[in-house]
């Protein structure tokens, strides 16, 4: 060959200190490789405050789950002769104003909640990560349809929406009560989406997929979701709590779930009352505790995943 | 090995593997309230070459001279403005995505930054077994047979199979993409910068590599480069752009010993020389790279030129040929 030879010092040499470099690594015992995700979790329980989150909701959802063992009485079936009596052995946490046991609205009420708080969640994702992504990879006037649709519906007020859809229809059940939130929740999280997809849709690796002839949506399921995947995760955590809230306090004004169905919020609309609120502390205390200590794990759990997924942010 | 001029003849009998015919690339530049139209930067502006089966041409050019954006236009991984590519024979220049899949399996890419060209979510395997599944009907077994073998042929060891891409170093992750790119067979392979990021050493022993594949292979280049001593090292051919034009193209050793352009020439008096004994004149360029969204008019270059003259700016000089497949667009050379 009529190559010229480089300004650069003896190439041999240098292989030859990279060749042992290499073999004395492999001479002990090859590693374990650990994939992105798996370093993740790994940093994820490093975080106290995140593992005692995740041991907080693991014991709230069991506890909703196992109701039925934890409990005899019904959560619905009122008795007129039983109203608001205080804790006793026979109920835990007293009766309400329709004699209805409190331990037991509390327990299959943490359901509703968590039901909501999810499966709202989960919508909201799938409608984010679908407008999202077409919105950010293909750009042009696609994007700007899509975008300005999220536009309008980031300027309708969330609470007179909700309640006005509330208003009309009477019997509003749970799949109803989570479609209405979902359908009005989903702006911000499309927005994050598309915003990640603008940027990495110009990075060489998505280049170098679209050069090996990947379609769309390979590129799109196996290259630049799973690229953003921290910040799906994260921000769907932070969502539950936030859906949690919203499901409380709709309930709480008498605009969510409606009466005999316990959920959290409308337990808490007896506290509406003041002698309930300053007398029967057993009524309106522990539901808003549950809120409380289930949404403040929830929002342990998403900032743990935030630092796990995103080392750089936890750099203080 | 052939002379020059061998060279040349083989050349010549050789088929045209690539042919880009007045490529344009020009990015809209968006203004005012409207987000209206109100400019274009003419990154590549009528570009014309052809790359022979087998050879490697180098492009090399200053930043924003267009290069990886004619590398990025050709593979139609950007839409050209106007202009023709022909791969082999066939014209891609307007074919739709699917008809294009079948022949991205002859072209392929490997792009300068090792560290933003690998999807770190996917471990090796998955990276080099990609084009395996898109392209071809390959079993799991025969695929993880072709990935081993890949891998060894870039100097990395089977057992990385399993590693994630940050696992491993710039020149390493450079031999990944290597092995990515070829993992199809494909005819034709552009390295965008593929070792500037690169420690000099390991630029070495990555260019070497290609090299050795270039000849198992029979692969042809593109090589797109800022350095002129890595062009000079892989190139049989080598093409200077400045602002989006090609200025010249010529066979390596005529263009390295006696460039026509004056900006050739200035490029290549920059090159820093280890021998200090001998006093070698150096051509100062003054000022900058002008905007390619409002480019100087007749010879782009004229702004900057020690020798222009009135012409330079009325009329726009065109690719001549000068002999011995050496061409040059520059008004100095015009044969009244």
């Amino acid at each position: 060959m009529d190559k010229e030879t480089l300004n650069t010092p003896n190439i041999n040499a240098v292989k030859t200190i990279e060749d042992n470099s290499e073999q004395n690594i492999n001479g002990k015992k090859p590693q374990k490789s650990k994939s992105p995700f798996q370093l993740a979790l790994r940093r994820f329980l490093k975080n106290k405050l995140a593992v005692i989150g995740v041991f907080t909701l693991i014991v709230i959802i069991a506890g909703s789950l196992s109701a039925p063992l934890l409990t005899d009485h019904s959560p619905t079936k009122s008795n007129l002769l039983m109203v608001e009596h205080p804790p006793s052995d026979e109920h835990l946490l007293g009766t309400d104003q329709s004699g209805r046991d409190n331990w037991s609205r509390l327990l299959y009420g943490s359901r509703i909640s968590l039901i909501v708080g999810f499966s709202a969640m989960f919508f909201t994702l799938i409608i984010g990560i679908i407008l999202g992504s077409i919105s950010g990879y293909y750009g042009g006037k696609i994007d700007n349809i899509i975008m300005r649709f999220t536009d309008l519906i980031l300027a309708l007020p969330f609470l007179v929406l909700a309640l006005t859809i509330m208003a009309i229809v009477d019997d509003i059940s749970v799949s109803l009560f989570v479609t209405i939130i979902a359908l009005v929740s989903w702006p911000n999280l499309t927005r994050i989406i598309r915003g990640s997809f603008l940027s990495l849709r110009e990075q060489e690796f998505v280049l170098g997929a679209k050069a090996i002839g990947a379609s769309d949506m390979r590129i799109i399921f196996r290259h630049m979701i799973p690229n953003i995947m921290g910040l799906i995760v994260v921000n769907a955590t932070l969502m539950v709590a936030v859906m949690i809230i919203v499901e409380s306090g709709l309930s709480f004004i008498g605009m969510g779930i409606p009466q005999p169905q316990p959920t959290w919020g409308n337990m808490l609309t007896e506290a509406l009352s003041v002698r309930i609120l300053t007398q029967h502390w057993y009524a309106w205390i522990p539901p808003g505790l549950c809120i409380l200590i289930t949404v403040l794990a929830i929002n342990f759990i998403g900032d743990g995943l935030r630092d796990a997924f995103d080392p750089k942010s936890n750099q203080r | 090995m052939a002379t020059v001029e061998e060279k040349d003849l083989i050349q010549t009998e050789q088929q045209t593997l690539v042919r880009v015919e007045n490529l344009k690339k020009y990015f809209p530049i968006k203004g005012g309230v409207l987000k209206r139209t109100i400019g274009h930067v003419k990154a590549v502006d009528g570009v014309t070459f052809d790359i022979k089966q087998g050879e490697t041409l180098g492009i090399v050019g200053e930043s924003g001279s267009g290069k990886s954006t004619l590398g990025r236009a050709i593979l139609r991984l950007l839409e050209p403005t106007d202009g023709k590519i022909l791969f082999n024979d066939q014209d891609i220049t307007h074919l739709r995505n699917k008809k294009l899949r079948p022949i991205r399996r002859d072209m392929q890419i490997v792009f300068q930054d090792p560290f933003a060209s690998l999807n770190t979510k996917m471990s090796v395997e998955q990276l080099i077994e990609e084009p395996l599944i898109i392209q071809t009907d390959m079993n799991k077994k025969e695929r993880k047979e072709l990935v081993n073998t890949l891998l060894e042929k870039v100097g990395l060891r089977a057992s990385d199979r399993m590693k994630y891409p940050h696992e491993f170093s710039g020149g390493q992750r450079q031999r990944i993409s290597i092995a990515r790119a070829l993992a199809i067979n494909p005819k034709f392979v552009i390295a965008d910068e593929a070792v500037s990021a690169l420690d000099v050493s390991i630029q070495a022993q990555v260019l070497n590599l290609m090299d050795d594949l270039q000849d198992e292979f029979g692969l042809t280049y593109l090589f797109i480069s800022h350095d002129l001593s890595v062009v000079k090292h892989v190139s049989d051919r080598v093409g200077v752009m400045y602002l989006g034009r090609l200025v010249e193209v010529a066979p390596k050793k005529p263009i390295y010993e006696n460039p026509l352009h004056p900006y050739t020439q200035a490029l290549l008096s920059a090159i820093p020389d280890t021998n200090v004994d001998v006093e070698r004149e150096k051509i100062k360029l003054e000022g900058d790279l002008p905007s390619p969204s409002n480019p100087p008019s007749g010879c782009a270059f004229r702004t900057r030129c020690p020798m222009a003259h009135e012409r330079c700016a009325e009329v726009r000089p065109e690719l001549q040929h000068k002999g011995d497949g050496h061409y040059v667009a520059c008004h100095l050379y015009d044969e009244e």
